[in-house]
Formats: C-alpha cells, sequence, structure tokens
C-alpha cells in the first residue's frame, strides 16, 4: 500500500479544519492535518473575529441553536486554548450591537430579530431592539445618523489572528500533526480506507474530514459529495491602534485589544478576487464614519479582502459521504462563531460515528431540487 | 551618532521643535533624519507593551518612527518634510480617540 497511515486526515488548516482536528485528537484519534500554504484562500486570515448569535438563524431550523451552543461553549474553550498554549485569544463575551442608519433598516432588523424569536419558540431569543437613547447609554459616541439598532448579550469577539494560532498549538500540544505546504490534489477511497495525495506524498486513513473552505468543493467530488460553496467578498479597513474607546463590538465597527478599530462588512460577488476597491472601502468608512463620528481622528493603515465561504442559505453544510462512509465536508460561513462547537461537539460526533443522526439537518441535500 | 553626509551641501537652516526644544534642520530633511541627527532617542513607545521604538526601515513600512506632529497624532517621522515651526512631539501608546467628531 504505501503512504502514511493515521486514524484521521483533516484537509485545510483554517478555523474549521485546526478546530476539528483538536477535537478529534481529544477523542484519542491520531491526527495529520494538511494545509495547503500562503497562496490558499483562506477566510481564516481575513476575517473580522466575531463570536456572533444576533441575526443568525433562518432559514435553517437548526443553525440558531448550533449558533447559540457554540457560543455558550465559547468560554471555556477559550480559557483551554489560552491554558493550553499561553497565547491571550482577546476573547470577551459581553454583548454586541448591529446599528441601524435609517428607519427601513431597524424595520427590517426588528423584523428579521421577531422572526428568530418565532422560529425559537420558547426558548426565546434574547435580542433587544433599541433606540438611539437607549444605544447612547451603552454607546455614547454614535452619531445622530443611527436611529437604533438590536443588542444580544451573547454576542462576543475574539482576536482571529490569534485564536488560529492557538488552534494550531493547542492540536499540536494535542498530538495532531500539522503537515503545511501540502495541496491536497487527489483522493482515493476503497472500501473504508482513503488515500489522500498531495504532490508524491500519500498519506491513509480511515476517517476523512474536509475542511478547505472554497476548496471543498472540488475536493468533494473525490468523495463524491456536492458541496455548494461559493466566494463571497469582504472588504475590512484597520486602523492605527487608538486608547481603547468602544468596549463591546459592533457588527461594522470594533475595536481590538491592542487598539486597532476594525470596520469592514461588505459583501460583493465577484469570484475569487480578494482585492480592495476604493468604492466599497470608502463606502464602509462613510458607513462607520456616520455611525461612531470621532474615527474621523484616526488614520486606516491597511485594507484587505477576504473571501466568506459561502453556503446558498448561509448556514452551515456538513456531510458524510454515501458512496464513502468515513468522509466528511465540513463548511460554514461563521468559522470563528462555530470554533468551539465544531471542536467539542461536531469532531467527538465524527470521532465516534453518530455523525450522521445528530446533523442531519446539515446536509447539503437539502438544496436539492425536489421533483414532485 | 548620526552626520551629514555632505557637509556642503547647506540649504536654508529651519528650526524644527522636539519636546519644547528648538533643533536646527534643513529644509528638505525628513523629520526622521532630522531628529536623528540630534540624537532625539525613542520616536515613541508601543501602545502593547510600552516598549520604546526608533525609526528602523526608513521608508514608510515599519511605523516605528511614529511621533506627534502639530498635535497630530501617530505620523510618521520617515515620511514627512521638515517645515519651519513644526511642533513635534513623542508619541507615548496610542493615539486618543477624541469625542467630538
Ligand atoms: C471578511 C470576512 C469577515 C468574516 N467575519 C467573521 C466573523 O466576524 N465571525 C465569524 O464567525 N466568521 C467570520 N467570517 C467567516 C470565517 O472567516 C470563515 O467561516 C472561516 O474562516 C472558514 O474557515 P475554513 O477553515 O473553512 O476556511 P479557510 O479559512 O478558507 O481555510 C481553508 C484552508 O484550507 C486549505 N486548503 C485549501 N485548499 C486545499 C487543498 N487542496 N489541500 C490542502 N489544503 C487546502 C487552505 O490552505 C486554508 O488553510 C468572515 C469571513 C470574511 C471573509
Ligand atoms: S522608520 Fe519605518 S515607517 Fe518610518
Amino acid at each position: 500500500m504505501g503512504g502514511t497511515a493515521h486514524d484521521a486526515i483533516v484537509v485545510g488548516g483554517g478555523l474549521v479544519g485546526s478546530a476539528i482536528a483538536l477535537g478529534l485528537a481529544d477523542a484519542g484519534l491520531s491526527v495529520t492535518l494538511l494545509d495547503e500554504g500562503d497562496v490558499a484562500l483562506r477566510a481564516s486570515r481575513g476575517n473580522f473575529g466575531l463570536v456572533w448569535v444576533q441575526g443568525k438563524g433562518l432559514p435553517l431550523d437548526g443553525y440558531a441553536p448550533w449558533t447559540r451552543r457554540s457560543s455558550d461553549l465559547w468560554p471555556d474553550f477559550a480559557d483551554r486554548l489560552t491554558g493550553e498554549t499561553g497565547r491571550e485569544i482577546d476573547y470577551q463575551r459581553q454583548g454586541g450591537f448591529h446599528l441601524c442608519l435609517n428607519e427601513e433598516e431597524l424595520q427590517a432588523r426588528a423584523l428579521l430579530i421577531k422572526r428568530l424569536h418565532n422560529q425559537a419558540g420558547p426558548d426565546g431569543y434574547d435580542c433587544r431592539v433599541l433606540d438611539r437613547d437607549d444605544l447612547r447609554q451603552s454607546l455614547p459616541g454614535i452619531g445622530d445618523a443611527v436611529v437604533g439598532g438590536t443588542f444580544c448579550p451573547y454576542d462576543g469577539c475574539v482576536n482571529p489572528l490569534a485564536l488560529l494560532q492557538a488552534l494550531h498549538a493547542a492540536g499540536q500540544k494535542c498530538g495532531v500533526t500539522y503537515l503545511p505546504g501540502r495541496r491536497v490534489d487527489r483522493i482515493e477511497g476503497s472500501g473504508t480506507c482513503f488515500a489522500v495525495r498531495s504532490g508524491a506524498e500519500i498519506h491513509r486513513a480511515d476517517r476523512l474530514v474536509l475542511a478547505a473552505g472554497l476548496a471543498n468543493r472540488p475536493l468533494g467530488a473525490w468523495i463524491g459529495l456536492d458541496v455548494p460553496v461559493s466566494p463571497e467578498r469582504g472588504q475590512v479597513l484597520v486602523t492605527e491602534r487608538a486608547q481603547p474607546w468602544l468596549d463591546l463590538p459592533t457588527t461594522y465597527v470594533r475595536q481590538m485589544k491592542e487598539g486597532s478599530v476594525l470596520l469592514g462588512d461588505s459583501h460583493e460577488d465577484v469570484g475569487f478576487d480578494t482585492g480592495t476597491t476604493v468604492a466599497v472601502t470608502g463606502d464602509i468608512a462613510t458607513r462607520a464614519l456616520r455611525t461612531f463620528p470621532a474615527l474621523a481622528h484616526l488614520r486606516v493603515v491597511r485594507t484587505w479582502g477576504a473571501l466568506r465561504v459561502m453556503t446558498p442559505d448561509g448556514c452551515p453544510v456538513y456531510d458524510e459521504s454515501d458512496a464513502h462512509p468515513g468522509a466528511y465536508a465540513v463548511s460554514c460561513h461563521s468559522g470563528v462563531t462555530l470554533a468551539a462547537a465544531h471542536a467539542n461537539v461536531l469532531a467527538p460526533a465524527i470521532a465516534d460515528g453518530s455523525f450522521r443522526n445528530i446533523f442531519a439537518g446539515f446536509t447539503g441535500r437539502r438544496f436539492d431540487v425536489s421533483a414532485h | 551618532m548620526f552626520r551629514r553626509i555632505d557637509d556642503a551641501v547647506r540649504p536654508a537652516g529651519i528650526t524644527i521643535w522636539f519636546e519644547g526644544q528648538s533643533l536646527h534642520a534643513q529644509a528638505g530633511d525628513s523629520l526622521a533624519a532630522a531628529l536623528l541627527i540630534h540624537d532625539a532617542g525613542a520616536f515613541r513607545t508601543t501602545p502593547v507593551s510600552g516598549a520604546p521604538r526608533a525609526p528602523y526601515c526608513l521608508m514608510g513600512v515599519c511605523f516605528d518612527c511614529l511621533v506627534e506632529v502639530d498635535g497630530v497624532p501617530n505620523r510618521q517621522a520617515c515620511m514627512i518634510e521638515v517645515r519651519d515651526g513644526m511642533q513635534v512631539r513623542r508619541q507615548h501608546g496610542p493615539a486618543g480617540v477624541a469625542d467630538d467628531g
């Protein structure tokens, strides 16, 4: 046969793959994490770092409770990562805001939150709609352009790059073998054994998890899975470091512990282009300034574009292959938020074989057109 | 520690102010060069650990030359030309975000 044998191979060392590799190692499996490298598209290195609950849920029934569950697991998960690796990840969970700049936006937001309350039923969906005066009590710096917004006490944030480092470090402490510079280009499955090739190198395992972000689509074809992910660009601006000024994150302006302020939340369909444009960064800056006029004092020092791993309904797609049981594909947009649940719930379910029962609702087959 | 390569070339002298002290500079000097000639020491302290820093790359990429110029914080001294009467101060940690807009 040849090739190195492991209990499990995870393809992709972004936030999703690293969290799953850690969880599989916790479950006692020998895990190898194959990761492409600097030329790959990597949302995990360009995101906003929110551990975010509000607004998420529709249209997939299980998504709101899944997000909330991850949010609830996060405090212990963050302690664990820092405890085991010594890496501060600047996690906080003191709530967060979504701010609206006109009445239509606010009404649409209020309607969304109401629908999420209804969907959640008796469990409730703890998110409040606030007017400008309510908001000013916690966010004195908002401008007159802000008409209102929503607040959710479970929202939080983290330093996403520190998180990625900590996940890698914790995984390696728990025995994960991390192999960078391994672009997987071929996967062969025979029975329940998979041969995963990167150039001339072959790795074998009887469990295989694809967590390669946008590359899950082409890689999924090797294991008979149709993974419906496509790129959605977000551009981000970061300012010079400033004194602490904004304690709580909002969906499009947040301050990092070190003082830089991130501005973002654009959504564009531009294929695989990770560039930035003056038009969009200008819109982002304008919106941020109308929301927090004092930002006019800060200079922007960097901008970047990164591609979200977007599914047709924005909710995660988790699948085990029918043709090749033991092979899984895990794709999601909110990989920061879901990191705790991926490590603590999803990975154990892959390890003990209960995945199919637990995650049936998240299958990509929900997008199949049904013929009546 | 630093001296001018060519003492013969002497464009008009100008005065800049560093931490309230007047310093001689020459038109065309970058602010970083003008301060380095006078052994200005640390230009800034970092926002996170408070460590002292001085110009490193002198070409706009490292941000270790940050100073406050005419009341504006976090300016890159290596990218700014001296101007007569310029008021320069060390940059202590992060800039403040004023509330007035
Ligand atoms: C602008 C922006 C803002 C965001 N903000 C947030 C937020 O605030 N909160 C939140 O929860 N989420 C946020 N996200 C989403 C989050 O970043 C992603 O959900 C998450 O990073 C996806 O992680 P991933 O590991 O699936 O994919 P990626 O980060 O794309 O990683 C894929 C990995 O697979 C590897 N790879 C690719 N192809 C191969 C191959 N053939 N062989 C081997 N390895 C391969 C790559 O090297 C890479 O490391 C944001 C995303 C963007 C773009
Ligand atoms: S010395 Fe490096 S940016 Fe000025």
